[in-house]
């Protein structure tokens, strides 16, 4: 296995494992909500996603979670369902997703994460895929339809990398499963806010700080919260529960009412400058510091 | 019960659902946990002889078990081949094999505490099976069904809604099986608390495959027990259509241990041998392209895609068939030659339909009329005294406006 010290490692402008890391560092440091935003690759080109992208990055997002279109993406509702049709019919592949992180690295040094589901990364070959994405840049992988049981080669793969492995957290995960996921994750820890498919909803679940507080008793990763976060005012009450926020459909959303690439970064900023100003502000700072 | 167990199933799945290297159970974490109480579910069940006693009493006095094992003297006459025996699921309430697993999902659901069963349909067999035993059961029901699935199968659309059912339409995708799954995956994800998803095959995330296949495998324990008492002797040959595959494994299931016994499963060849035209999973062999291991809703299995990773588009004429990946235990059984999988056409499926129909009075559904041609094909090759089982897995009124267009 490689590590940082390795000359391997070392031969890349800059080690790939701990943008991640110190990014949610410093946030924790600012008390600072973070904020995750996730943008489907290829929709509705891959040259406008590295425009998005770019302007998520300096709108202030922490993380960026590069969606891979797959073509049945049971996880998520009509919003990025609709944006991964676009995307695939744009011809988008993983290839060319991870070409696309190699331009975006040349550019920023905003965490990248993978978003995808398991089929693809399969496809390609574990080991394959996970040289490619760390030699391309990206920080860490996420499969959505991979659970801690089945993920043994992947995590071989991935770690022997330096990619951090994401795993999904569920409000029904019980505390043994919780154990089993903490243990396996690395960079942060995705928690599903909610059972359900990716999507705007009207407000936050009454039982998430709860299940939240649940979570932490298995971890000391940062937590990041998703599925059906969308506005300033779930941003804002999320600050005493965790670490940072995800925000995917909301932002998918104004990529699909753009008219051009550069609208679309646009809009996209703007959504994220206005979550950004939630987090920063007033009860969106930590009142529980996870210690 | 009947035969002692085949030494083959005995080791499959193992306790991670591992049939071999498929199988297994790839789904977002929220289903993980209700994947968990389906198996301790079933497992307790399993254990109870109350359960086994109500299940049995709904197969024999609703859906009219066991099924006959009828002599088809005309089709042997007619192939001049081996004695045809052919196992009449058709003649189940509902018109198909399917209400046998839905039964014992309903029990399972009832158990649980749960309300309300969501299916997923192609052919609208499933869904009309599942709706028939939600209303039985008393329990809410919806049922997704790609659009194009909705038009091929109307009449079944009707019967779904006239039992009480909602029907949702699903236009994403190729609007058939595969999308119908994705999208009662995704009610099931939301609701997952009430929910039971009746999944309809042997397919999805474990322990799906193993319960389906446990609760179609009345089929080939009946037909052992009842080719023993005809011929006196064991089968040379089985003959089923394999879509997901629960018709044809709920066949071969009680003879796995019989070594003389061969397997052939049928699956559609649709209308070419390239990627898009078929739904010829295993068929790699005869020229099909396109399907490799990969995961597909849940499991790891033969896969029809792109080389990219992308699930590809599959066609039957038959709604039943037309689904990109093939159940985990077929995969093995495919692997380890137990089992040989063949296709045969579109147009060989009609054909062979018609034939039926005119010999033996059985109009079989287009799915079931895929195995009656394989049979078709390859009896002329056996010897007059081979004896073959063929599953007619359902009956073909749902299919009378597709086969209006041919006769």
């Amino acid at each position: 296995m490689s590590d940082a010290a390795s000359p391997k490692s070392s031969a890349s402008p800059q080690p790939s494992a701990g943008r991640i890391e110190r990014r949610f560092r410093e946030l924790a440091q600012t008390g600072e909500l973070g904020l995750v935003a996730y943008i489907t690759a290829g929709d509705p080109s891959l040259e406008a996603t590295e425009k998005i992208v770019l302007a998520a990055a300096e709108a202030g997002a922490d993380v960026i979670e590069l969606g891979v279109p797959f073509s049945d993406p049971v996880a998520d509702g009509p919003t990025i369902q609709r944006a991964i049709e676009r995307a695939l019919r744009a011809g988008t592949t993983l290839a060319g997703v991870l070409g696309l992180v190699a331009r975006l690295r040349a550019r920023t040094q905003v965490p990248l994460v993978l978003f995808s589901y398991f089929n693809p990364l399969l496809q390609m070959g574990l080991e394959t895929f996970a040289e490619a994405a760390a030699a391309a840049g990206a920080d860490g992988v996420l499969a959505t339809d991979l659970t801690p049981e089945e993920a043994e080669d992947y995590r071989a793969a991935m770690r022997a990398h330096g990619l951090d492995t994401i795993f999904l957290a569920a409000p029904t995960s019980t505390d043994a499963r919780l154990e089993k996921i903490a243990a396996v994750s690395s960079g942060f820890l995705y928690l599903i806010s909610r059972t359900g498919v990716t999507g705007a909803r009207e407000a936050l679940p009454e039982d998430l700080p709860e299940l939240a507080r649940r979570v932490r008793r298995f971890t000391k990763l940062p937590l990041a919260v998703g599925f059906g976060i969308s506005a300033p005012a779930h941003v804002s009450v999320l600050g005493g529960i965790a670490d940072a926020a995800v925000v995917g459909s909301a932002l998918v959303a104004e990529v699909e009412k753009a008219s051009h690439a550069e609208q679309a970064a646009e809009n996209v900023a703007g959504l994220i400058r206005l979550l950004k100003r939630a987090a920063r502000q007033g009860i969106s700072r930590r009142t529980e510091r996870p210690t | 019960m009947t035969s002692p167990t085949p030494s083959i199933a005995s080791p499959v799945p193992d306790s991670r659902g591992r049939y071999g290297p498929y199988g297994g159970r790839y789904v977002p974490e929220t289903l993980v946990a209700p994947l968990e109480e389906l198996e301790r579910a079933y497992a307790e069940a399993c254990a109870d002889p109350a359960f086994h006693a109500g299940l049995d009493a709904l197969l024999h006095d609703f859906a009219g078990r066991p099924t006959p094992l009828q002599f088809a003297s005309r089709l042997t006459e007619r192939l001049g081949g081996p004695r045809i025996y052919l196992k009449r699921e058709d003649l189940l309430h509902t018109g198909a094999h399917k209400i046998n697993n839905c039964l014992g999902q309903g029990l399972l659901a009832v158990r649980m505490g749960k309300k309300r069963v969501i299916a997923e349909t192609g052919a609208g067999q499933h869904g009309v099976a599942t709706a028939t035993v939600a209303a039985r059961l008393g329990l809410s029901c919806t049922v997704y069904m790609g659009t194009e699935d909705m038009e091929r199968q109307r009449l079944n659309v009707f019967r779904m809604r006239l039992l009480g059912a909602e029907v949702v339409g699903v236009d994403a995708g190729s609007r058939t099986l595969k999308d119908a799954i994705n999208e009662a995956m995704r009610d099931w994800v939301t609701n997952v608390r009430t929910s039971h998803y009746l999944l309809g095959s042997v397919l999805g995330a474990h322990p799906y495959p193993q319960i389906v296949r446990d609760f179609q495998k009345i089929i080939g324990e009946e037909a052992r027990e009842q080719i023993l008492r005809a011929e006196k002797r064991l089968p040379d040959h089985l003959y089923a259509c394999v879509g997901g595959g629960s018709n044809s494994i709920g066949l071969f299931h009680a003879f796995l241990g019989d070594a003389g016994v061969k397997m052939v499963g049928i699956e559609a060849g649709g209308r070419g041998k390239s990627l898009g035209e078929h739904a010829a999973r295993l068929g790699a062999a005869h020229g099909f392209t396109g399907a490799r291991p990969g995961v597909l809703q849940g499991t790891y299995t033969y896969v029809l895609q792109t080389a990219d990773g992308q699930i590809a588009p599959t066609h039957s004429i038959s709604a039943g068939l037309d689904y990109p990946a093939i159940g985990p235990e077929h995969a093995w059984l495919a692997d380890l030659g137990r089992a040989e999988y063949t296709s045969v056409t579109d147009e060989e499926a009609i054909d062979a339909a018609r034939t039926l129909a005119r010999i033996e009075g059985i109009i079989p559904a287009l799915e079931s009329a895929h195995a009656v041609a394989g049979l078709i094909q390859r009896a002329p090759r056996m010897k007059n005294s081979e004896i073959v089982i063929l599953n007619v897995s359902g009956r073909g009124d749902k299919d009378m406006e597709t086969l209006s267009r041919y006769v």
